[in-house]
């Protein structure tokens, strides 16, 4: 699946050096190395209370690490709001999404970064140009909408997260983080998540893709970045680790994963 | 509705699925249509009953009642919209109508600057409101219970410490009050009928809110800021001067409100305007606003404002005893609420 290997070459496009984050005594994440390459896919797997949803925040820019370099593009960076590190192209896709079900999605899409025409008091917001950019740019990531008047709460929860994917897409974003993407997911549409992760990838951005579940990471992961407690178990190429080593590391191994899918599978529709 | 610019997706099936939504469908997700059909139930209603209710004369008349309350429904649904309540906004129909008034006649000023007065006033009450419910994070019902209880007793205290009363008299003695009056309470013949002014600011005030609403960055992050204050403010909404702005919007109405009341009363009492705050709630509810913000329109409020109008009007046109009045009202907010839930659903049903 993951033949597009990026570029390779170079300063990657975002680099953690020991990163660490304290929150008073304690230690939330301690020591965290890895990269993320354009055209990549770098996982962060690990369970509840690893400390992902911690490294997200730092990355997003919503929190400052205690500890430790991040680079972009081989440039030390701090971020001291979301803002900045929107503005520095990277973008997070959040669990809530960061979508309001009540509005249509072309208003979620534009959500914040509203085209506008017009001027002085009559400058407003072009919907036209609105409309037109959300078709094209969900339909670029091969999602069917039938309508982007209808409320994003109509549409089900991987149309979501593909909706926010493609949003994050065309806001020039080179660093896309999704925040446990499919783990709210049934089976199939978790898959149609990952086809558009792997889009994203094609497309040259580079994901960092967290999640607890390894049969997901897998199969769209160039590098895997396994958190334990707030430390790092290790940082691996793809081709340093099978599905079945990913899967025994992850905290309970095949058991937990057994539990997994079998608590995901009524929710499969 | 074309889809052929979309290179993956597949246009003829997208089409077809365009239609499966359905016209009905559509219709109910939108949030005037409960009052717009509650407005045409309830003017059938009485006019069929009434022949003075539907002369022009009786249209005047209703529509001057549903008018001032229109102004204030229409900037309260925005605000409802954004996700927050002003219990304050009834009172402060008062408060600034009392300030025209005190400034106009015990300070001896001109009209317009009374006026003025009244409007920095009524935006510094709105900010305050706002930055209170921005900083803190409590319910806004709770810090806008807090404004309304202390303009309440500021009105009566003020008011006495002024004039030795509990009325405000005398602004048509103020220099400029002419020109006021032409503004703010003159009246407009149409069709050999006089039409109180106030209905042109009621309509130019739905025309403004619905397009700032609809058609602008501002109403988008209302709406979203509503919805779902915390995701918005992850996109880079604004949520926080959001909500500022629109209870310095609700004050500003309110501001309007009481320079017309005190401009055409030319007394003001002292306890003016209390009360009225559940009923621009009302108004905004029928109008199609989810009390849980993130959805309505200004339409819908005006609408909502025009069946309370009628209502109010048509009872006393009956010739019924005006203690029904409540009892209908009560009856159509229960019944704006139901159908409302049924819309929301509607709309957020995901889709199997």
């Amino acid at each position: 699946m993951s033949t597009a290997a990026g570029d390779g070459s170079g300063a990657p496009l975002l680099e953690l050096r020991g990163i660490g984050k304290d929150f008073g005594s304690v230690i939330a994440l301690d020591d965290i190395s890895t990269t993320v390459r354009a055209g990549e896919v770098t996982c962060v797997l690990g369970d509840n209370g690893a400390g992902k949803s911690t490294l997200i925040k730092i990355l997003s820019g919503v929190h400052r690490p205690t500890r430790g370099e991040l680079l972009l593009d081989g440039r030390p960076v701090d971020f001291g709001a979301p803002r900045e590190a929107l503005d520095a192209g990277i973008a997070t896709v959040y669990q809530d999404l960061a979508m309001i079900p009540l509005m249509a999605i072309w208003r979620n899409f534009f959500l914040g970064s509203e085209p506008t025409t017009g001027w002085g008091p009559f400058r407003r917001f072009d919907s036209a140009t609105a409309k037109e950019v959300t078709r094209r740019e969900l339909g670029a990531m091969g999602i069917d909408i039938r309508d982007p008047d209808q409320p994003v709460g109509t549409l089900s929860g991987g149309e979501r997260q593909s909706v926010a994917i493609a949003r994050a897409v065309h806001f020039g974003a080179r660093v896309l983080i999704l925040d446990e993407p499919t783990s709210a997911l049934g089976v199939k549409q978790a898959g149609v998540v990952l086809r558009y992760i792997a889009q994203a990838r094609d497309r040259g951005l580079g994901v960092v893709f967290i999640t607890h579940n390894p049969h997901h990471a897998h199969p769209v992961g160039d590098r895997f970045l396994l958190l334990n407690r707030g430390r790092s178990m290790g940082d691996f190429a793809k081709g340093e680790l099978s599905r079945e080593q990913l899967t025994t590391m992850m905290a309970g191994g095949d058991e937990l994963t057994e539990l997994a899918e079998e608590l995901e599978r009524p929710a499969g529709r | 509705m074309s889809a052929t610019r979309a290179p993956v997706s597949r246009p003829a099936r997208a089409d077809e699925r365009v239609a499966a939504v359905g016209l009905w469908r559509r219709l109910l997700v939108k949030p005037e249509l409960g009052s717009l059909i509650g407005a045409v139930v309830i003017f059938a209603f009485f006019s069929i009953q009434s022949s003075v209710f539907r002369s022009l004369s009786g249209v005047a008349n209703w529509l001057d009642v549903a008018s001032t309350l229109g102004i204030m429904a229409v900037a309260v649904a925005l605000l409802m919209i954004g996700g927050h309540f002003d219990l304050s906004a009834g009172v402060m129909t008062g408060t600034t109508a009392l300030t025209v008034g005190i400034v106009a006649t015990e300070l001896d000023q001109n009209i317009w600057v009374a006026i003025a007065a009244s409007l920095v006033l009524a935006l510094a009450i709105g900010f305050t409101n706002g930055w209170l419910v921005t900083r803190t994070g409590l319910p806004s019902f709770i810090i806008t219970l807090g404004t309304f209880l202390m303009l309440q007793g500021l009105n009566l205290g003020l008011t006495k410490l002024f004039t030795g009363t509990v009325i405000v008299r005398g602004i048509a003695d103020a220099p400029g009050f002419h020109s006021a009056q032409l503004v703010l309470a003159s009246r407009v013949s149409l069709f050999g009928q006089d039409f109180r002014i106030a209905i042109l600011w009621w309509l130019l005030a739905t025309a403004v809110a619905s397009w700032v609403l609809l058609r602008t960055r501002f109403g988008n992050w209302v709406f979203a800021t509503g919805g779902d204050e915390v995701a918005s403010r992850n996109v880079g909404v604004p949520a926080a001067r959001t909500t500022i702005t629109l209870f310095m919007t609700t004050a500003a109405a309110a501001w309007l409100v009481g320079s017309i009341t005190a401009v055409r009363l030319t007394s003001v009492q002292a306890n003016t305007g209390t009360g009225q705050e559940l009923i621009y709630i009302v108004a905004a509810v029928i109008g199609g606003c989810l009390l849980t913000g993130g959805f309505g329109s200004a339409i819908g409020a005006s609408l909502g404002a025009l069946v309370f109008g009628m209502t109010q009007q048509g009872i006393v046109y009956l010739n019924w005893d005006a203690d029904w009045f409540y009892f209908f009202l009560g009856a159509m907010l229960l019944l704006a609420v139901l159908s409302n839930r049924l819309v929301r659903r509607y709309a957020e049903a995901a889709r199997r």
